[in-house]
């Protein structure tokens, strides 16, 4: 018996009545693991029943306890009749099965239930008591730390980049299965919950095994996804980044050298493995699973499987089919083959990196394939599904080794499953890496590893092109690197990772997105899965030819975090790609777009041209001065720059002046016409040109993005606003044309984009970050797009000197009632200011700090007062409290009276009983403060179901409400580990179906993320804080007896 | 090109306190857009209208879904569905508990039950307050005098503790409630004059002045009810107007006190026995229920008016308050006879004495001003 999982249920509060005689219920528990039960008593007639139960025992196989959730059920007791069940909370004790992680799990939980939503509160209790077992053939793994973070999770050092780990499991799908006719839709929801909680618990345990086996420690950028197959069955696949970590010990400074067991262990097993034989190394992914390449042919012909000729991008504007991959072979430098070469697959997950683990990136390789479905016949035998993705990541790293790297970095893999096709897609960036980082077994992580490397400064190196320019994979024009003169460089570059911090950049970044709606005709099997496939190429070049317009509209030259969604519906294919557009410094400047006419000499058409030509070139101008995109002196470069070929040069700073005779020659290298020059006559390019000069920039304050940080902001304010936004849009006329339907699509996401705008605009200046944006065609006819991003607040200037002092005499001179219009302003700014000035100075700020304190509470004295004045002003009279209205708007984008006036206000009649705060970022940080632990990975899965639909407000209210709730759940589960905010969130799913006909309609929602425990930085102790958090706990714990 | 589902949720509760009130008013979700898009607020945005349709839309379903909580404010605090940071859900409950004085002033003193809310149509016609937000209004009333209704100890405290009210809003609501509880006629033509305010003024001094709870804290009974024994003991004054001797020297003692100091005085002399017999009167009548709902139009007709007709100021009629009962003290002094019902009298009439002139001169002022206001 390895482990004893121990559970207490405390009490309940806000029970639905489930008497309607005596309005009240009679509540108790039945607490589930596995196969064993235990019950509590029944707490008669109350709605806020007092259980407080003995401490339940379960003693289990630790690999059930990573498998399995734990189950709580709240039943109203009946003695007539069957106990209604009010509602059930799974819990996932992983989290406690790390050793630093967290100890219990202990708090209030949302009962929830798959019909009628949240109904009241539970209390619960967890521990987890590990007995060490040193059993070799083990099936659990226990101990290995998962993070969604696509980086280094703070707070640790990657000693070992151990690489790809991958794994599915397949299961059929509840609501497939015969007994659904006959079962409740509750039975049949809460059966799927359970098996998908069970079936991603499984293969986090046998993913965990893989990192073991490598010798690493944690999972970093896990990736966890549900593809609903339908009849087909249900998958649950997983990949991520083995990694071996170590904690920093914080503050200290002295680092822990890594000459402990695990870590040495783990830098020679890869490479022995290598040596002994090729095949057996580390990472081979579908290491447990029968192999399968021999039989594979064998699958496929038994499956119908369409392989998509796939395109590289490069941020050429070409659509080259990269298969010749032969010679380049020999261009790979020797540092270059190392360990990395003989894995399987040389892929990350992850899209930031320590500096100097990048070395160069070479664009963008994905891969698409089309597949048949067809029932899952063995689910302990998923090898079609596996085959199916090795397939696509085997063309993944053939195009990566045609563009001359040995790696692929912000790796993602996606589906898009209408009926029985299935789109597979992955996607990656091809680069090479500092192979140090793969084999040794201790790194710093800056400094010396350049000495070895070609010495180009980290600020350009990454742009430098990995390939031969003799034996380029495709055309392209270099010239060299801006920065050091000594690379060559692309004139665009595209690639799915972050911007690296250490990047040179000019201006800001933006937020681009090009969008593709494409009319496919209804069909069946095979032959619908050729039409798919046939039209994926064209998509992608379509799209691809849209990013590099906008990428020449706002002057920028390169795309980081490029995401491209397809997605397959049945009578139509919608093309999505997002990604932030920055102006790199060490790739030549972007040209203008040219518009040309084909029919010279038609006077209506050349004005109407130039017209077009002029608003272009304003737009661009307008851009520039928007984005702040201010090259260095380009003059300059023309003159002194050692580019040898005059041709390349005088195509790349190419102006709105170029000639007819290069047009020419461009059609000639491409076999298309240049993305530069648009053709007006041309429909599709009076719809580029259209959509081009549509798409409204955000306005003023407003920056978006869809990386982790935005690029050329770097003084982030620590207000947050997380949101989930779903539009779902009806083609009313069934017979509309591409054109018309492009328009209807980027309408909705440009519409998407100005209602967050507006809704937000009480947190300018702001950024939108980590926008993503996720497409489906839940049915014919509709489209749905869906969005999580986070906003966030900047201070805008971030040069000033001394803004603290400022602010505050301005407060004080300022008559007192009038305060409560000023006063948030000023506070928020001043600590702000503070804040950023200490992180300038980096100097210890001791001697500011016992100013700043007395600062501090003497602001908070006037924030006192300013509250009492606001509250006496409250009932005045309506009219005035719409002015009033941007005066607590900003209050509330100040994250520091959240705090503040939490405490305060708990002395007041709030009994103090009040909920703990959890913030919620889909990015890996929080701004202004400091991740002190990762308390354990959140990966949540809830159907919601109504009979009901009109009656909760239609689709919308229904969604609204569910959406709430699961963010209320994550909030709930991420308080009762301890932590304070769920960073590197995400909804990976949200499926919907309704039949208002029948006043139905079902949601299911997939979201994950880390729990994490976090400190604001301005605390300088760590006492300070969790004084703080102690503070709150005791006040919460008073509202409770 | 129909937008078949539009939502937006933030991870903490986004609304704006415009869309709030307009949500509270009872504007439907287009008129609310028409409204915010008169209001210019959107004007530097050039937002489109189903940008802001869409945002009034998302708003109004999250107070809708908030609305469930905000009928029992304490659960506000610790649910879970939505992250409100603290100073949000004291606006969200004060706003949601605020009324309009027009609207309340129609129901005061009525009954708060099915039958008068069925009248809420006519009253939101004739207030002009909208039918939805009438609605919330009556039921927020009845709400509140459930609730306080069964609870013991002081009705003010007993209503901010339980609706986490400010200490204003929270007096209101007792006044709401008191008058509800004793049913005092409000609704005549006489009495139309007096605001809300004024009437709730009246309310908290008989609360603090007049009910078992303003004797004493720790009594079981609570602040809803006037005291019986006190309304008993009140029958007692009789004396001030049935013997002839005490009228007089009673007369005298505030005649000579207050000679020379008012113009009015020659109207205060010659009605004194009228004014007071009207005083009192009120007063030995108050056992009786039916007397109890009456107090308000009896005051006005029996005190105020014959006041009102004499054209004494307000500052006269404190002034003759005031001697009126301190006189009625000394009285007292040389009428042994009398001590023991003096006892009881101080004890229990001098709070009441306040009330009386208080809500008194109060209401005089109000009705002295309308009056001037007509003549010049």
């Amino acid at each position: 018996m390895p482990g004893k999982l121990k559970a207490k249920i405390v009490a309940g509060r806000h029970l639905p009545v489930m008497d309607r005689a005596s309005d009240l219920t009679d509540a108790f528990v039945e607490v589930k693991f596995g196969n064993t039960t235990f019950k509590t008593d029944v707490y008669p007639k109350s709605l806020n029943p007092q259980w407080n139960s003995e401490w339940f025992k379960f003693e289990v196989d630790d690999e059930d306890l990573q498998d399995e959730p734990l189950q709580i059920t709240v039943l109203d007791h009946d003695t007539y009749s069957a106990n209604d069940a009010i509602g059930k909370v799974y819990i996932d004790i992983d989290p406690l099965l790390y050793s630093e992680a967290a100890s219990v799990i202990s708090g209030w939980f949302p009962i929830y239930d798959t019909i009628h939503g949240i109904r009241g509160e539970i209390n619960v209790l967890v521990k987890v008591e590990l007995f060490n077992d040193l059993n070799r053939f083990r099936q659990s793994s226990c101990g290995v730390k998962f993070f969604c973070t696509t980086s280094i999770p703070k707070g640790y050092r990657a000693a070992i980049v151990h690489g790809f780990v991958e794994e599915l499991v397949v299961n059929e799908d509840p609501e497939y299965q015969w007994i659904d006719r006959i079962r409740t839709p509750r039975a049949s929801n809460e059966a799927r919950q359970r098996l998908i909680f069970l079936m991603s618990g499984e293969l986090q345990r046998k993913i965990g095994l893989k990192v073991l086996e490598m010798g690493g420690n944690a999972v970093v950028g896990y990736l966890q996804c549900f593809d609903l197959e339908g009849e087909s069955g249900l998958v649950v696949r997983a990949i991520g980044t083995a990694c071996t970590l170590e904690k920093l010990s914080s503050g200290s400074g002295t680092h822990t050298h890594p000459n402990t067991a695990p870590a040495s262990n783990a830098c020679n097993s890869p490479s022995k493995d290598g040596k002994e034989s090729p095949l057996a190394h580390g990472c081979r992914s579908t290491h447990n699973s029968p192999v399968h390449s021999a039989c594979s042919s064998q699958r496929l012909s038994q499956n119908f499987s369409v392989s998509v000729p796939t395109l590289i991008f490069t941020g050429m504007g070409s659509g080259s089919m990269g298969k010749d991959a032969g010679p380049l072979k020999t261009l790979l430098r020797q540092q270059t083959q190392t360990a990395l070469e003989q894995r399987e697959f040389p892929f990350f997950t992850l899209t930031s990196f320590p500096s100097g683990f990048l070395l160069h990136v070479g664009g963008v390789v994905s891969a698409r394939s089309v597949k048949l479905l067809d029932r899952i016949h063995n689910p302990d035998e998923p090898e079609t599904r596996d085959a199916w993705w090795e397939e696509i990541r085997q063309e993944i790293k053939s195009h990566a080794k045609a563009l001359g790297c040995h790696a692929v970095v912000g790796y993602s893999e996606s589906t898009s499953i209408c009926e029985e096709v299935c789109i597979l897609s992955a996607s990656g960036t091809a680069a090479i890496l500092n192979p140090r980082y793969m084999r040794e077994g201790c790194l710093d992580l800056g400094g010396s590893d350049q000495r070895f490397e070609d010495p180009s400064p980290s600020s350009c190196g990454f742009c430098h092109i990995p390939y031969d320019e003799l034996n380029m994979p495709f055309p392209a024009q270099l010239t060299y690197c801006f920065h050091c003169r000594r690379q060559k460089v692309p004139d665009v570059l595209f690639t799915t990772i972050d911007l690296p911090s250490d990047a040179a950049i000019a201006g800001k970044g933006c937020f681009i997105q090009a969008r593709l709606c494409r009319l496919k005709k209804k069909g069946q099997g095979e032959a619908n899965a050729t039409a798919i496939s046939n039209q994926l190429p064209f998509m992608e070049y379509e799209l691809h030819t849209q990013l590099m317009n906008k990428l020449k509209l706002r002057s920028m030259n390169a795309l980081f975090g490029l995401r491209i969604q397809i997605s397959v519906g049945e009578n139509m294919l919608l093309g999505l790609a997002s990604a932030t557009g920055v102006y790199l410094t060490a790739l030549p400047a972007p040209g203008g777009i040219q518009i040309a006419g084909k029919t010279p000499g038609d006077l209506n058409t050349e004005q109407h041209i130039l017209n077009i030509q002029k608003r272009i070139n304003d737009t661009i101008a307008k851009n520039k001065e928007f984005y702040e995109v201010n090259p260095p002196d380009l003059t300059e470069e023309v003159v002194g720059s050692p580019i040898p070929e005059p041709r390349l040069r005088s195509r790349l700073f190419r102006s709105h002046s170029e000639s007819s005779d290069e047009l020419s020659e461009l059609d000639l290298s491409h076999g298309k016409k240049d993305a530069f020059v648009l053709e007006v006559d041309d429909t599709d390019a009076v719809e580029d040109i259209h959509s081009l000069l549509t798409d409204a920039s955000p306005p003023k304050g407003f920056y978006s993005c869809n990386t982790e940080t935005m690029p050329g902001i770097y003084n982030w304010t620590s207000a947050l606003q997380m949101f989930t936004s779903v539009r779902v849009l009806r083609l009313s006329n069934a017979n509309l044309s591409n054109q018309a339907l492009n328009k209807v699509f980027t309408d909705l996401c440009e519409n998407l984009l100005k209602s967050f705008y507006f809704k937000l605009r009480s947190m300018i200046p702001c950024c939108l970050s980590h926008l993503v944006f996720s497409v489906a065609v839940p049915e014919e006819d509709l489209i749905q797009v869906a969005v999580t991003a986070v906003a966030m607040t900047f201070d805008k200037d971030q040069t000033q000197e001394k803004p603290a002092e400022k602010p505050i005499t301005k407060g004080c001179s300022e008559a007192e009632d009038q305060l409560q219009f000023s006063l948030e302003l000023c506070t928020d700014s001043s600590s702000i200011n503070s804040q950023s000035s200490s992180k300038n100075s980096g100097v210890p700020e001791s001697s500011h700090l016992s100013t700043r304190d007395r600062c501090s509470t003497w602001l908070e004295l006037l924030r006192l007062k300013a509250h009492t004045i606001r509250r006496g002003s409250v009932k005045t009279s309506r009219r005035t409290q719409s002015l009033a209205h941007s005066v607590s708007s900003l209050e509330h984008s100040s994250p520091l009276t959240e705090g503040r006036s939490r405490s305060l206000r708990s002395s007041r009649s709030f009994g103090g009983s009040s909920v703990s705060v959890v913030k919620m970022t889909p990015l890996s940080f929080l701004p202004g403060t400091r991740i002190v632990k990762y308390v354990g990975i959140i990966n949540m899965f809830f159907i919601r179901e109504t009979t009901s639909l009109r009656e909760e407000g239609g689709v919308s209210g229904f969604l609204h409400s569910f959406v709430a709730e699961v963010f209320a759940m994550v909030r709930a589960h991420v308080a009762a580990l301890g932590g304070n905010a769920v960073v590197s969130y995400s909804m990976k799913d949200c499926v919907l179906m309704e039949n208002p006909n029948k006043n139905q309609c079902q949601c299911l929602i997939n979201v994950s993320g880390d729990a994490v425990i976090y400190i604001r930085e301005t605390d300088q102790e760590v006492t300070g804080s969790t004084a703080n958090i102690g503070l709150s706990c005791t006040s919460s714990a008073d509202g409770a007896t | 090109m129909a937008v078949e589902l539009d939502v937006f949720v933030g991870n903490t509760i986004i609304m704006s306190e415009e869309v709030y009130q307009l949500w509270l008013d009872g504007y439907t979700v287009n008129d609310a857009v028409k409204v915010r898009m008169e209001g210019g607020v959107l004007d530097e945005f050039d937002a489109k209208v189903d940008v802001v349709l869409s945002d009034t839309m998302d708003q109004y379903r999250t107070f809708q879904m908030c609305e469930r909580l905000l009928h029992s404010p304490t659960k506000l605090a610790n649910q879970l569905l939505f992250q409100i940071p603290p100073h949000r859900q004291a606006t969200l409950i004060e706003r949601y508990y605020a009324f309009d004085d027009v609207f309340v002033r129609e129901v005061l003193g009525k009954k708060l039950s099915k039958g008068t809310k069925k009248d809420l149509d006519d009253i939101s016609a004739k207030t002009g307050v909208m039918l939805k937000s009438c609605r919330r209004q009556f039921d927020n009333f009845k709400r509140v005098f459930k609730v306080v209704e069964e609870l013991k100890g002081p009705l003010v405290e007993n209503i901010r503790q339980h609706f986490l009210l400010s200490d204003k809003l929270a007096r209101d609501y007792a006044a709401i409630v008191f008058f509800a509880n004793n049913r005092f006629e409000t609704g005549k033509r006489k009495l139309q004059y007096l605001t809300f305010q004024d009437l709730a003024f009246c309310a908290g001094q008989l609360i603090n002045n007049w009910t078992v709870g303003a004797v004493d804290n720790m009594v079981e009974d609570m602040d809803v009810d006037l005291d019986k024994d006190f309304l008993q003991e009140l029958k007692e004054l009789k004396v001030l107007i049935t013997d002839k001797d005490l009228l007089d020297q009673h007369k005298s003692l505030v005649c000579t006190a207050l000679r020379g100091k008012t113009k009015a005085f020659n109207e205060m002399e010659a009605n004194f026995k009228n004014l007071s017999r009207g005083l009192v009167n009120i007063a030995t009548k108050l056992t009786n229920t039916k007397d109890v709902r009456d107090f308000f139009i009896d005051l006005v007709e029996k005190f105020i008016e014959p006041c009102r007709s004499d054209h004494w100021t307000a500052a006269d009629m404190k002034l003759y308050l005031t001697h009126y009962t301190n006189s009625a003290h000394i009285l007292d002094t040389f009428k042994s006879v009398t001590v023991i019902f003096m006892y009881l009298f101080c004890t229990f009439i001098s709070p009441a004495r306040v009330t009386l002139f208080i809500f008194s001169s109060l209401a005089f002022l109000k009705f002295s001003k309308a009056a001037w206001l007509q003549e010049s």
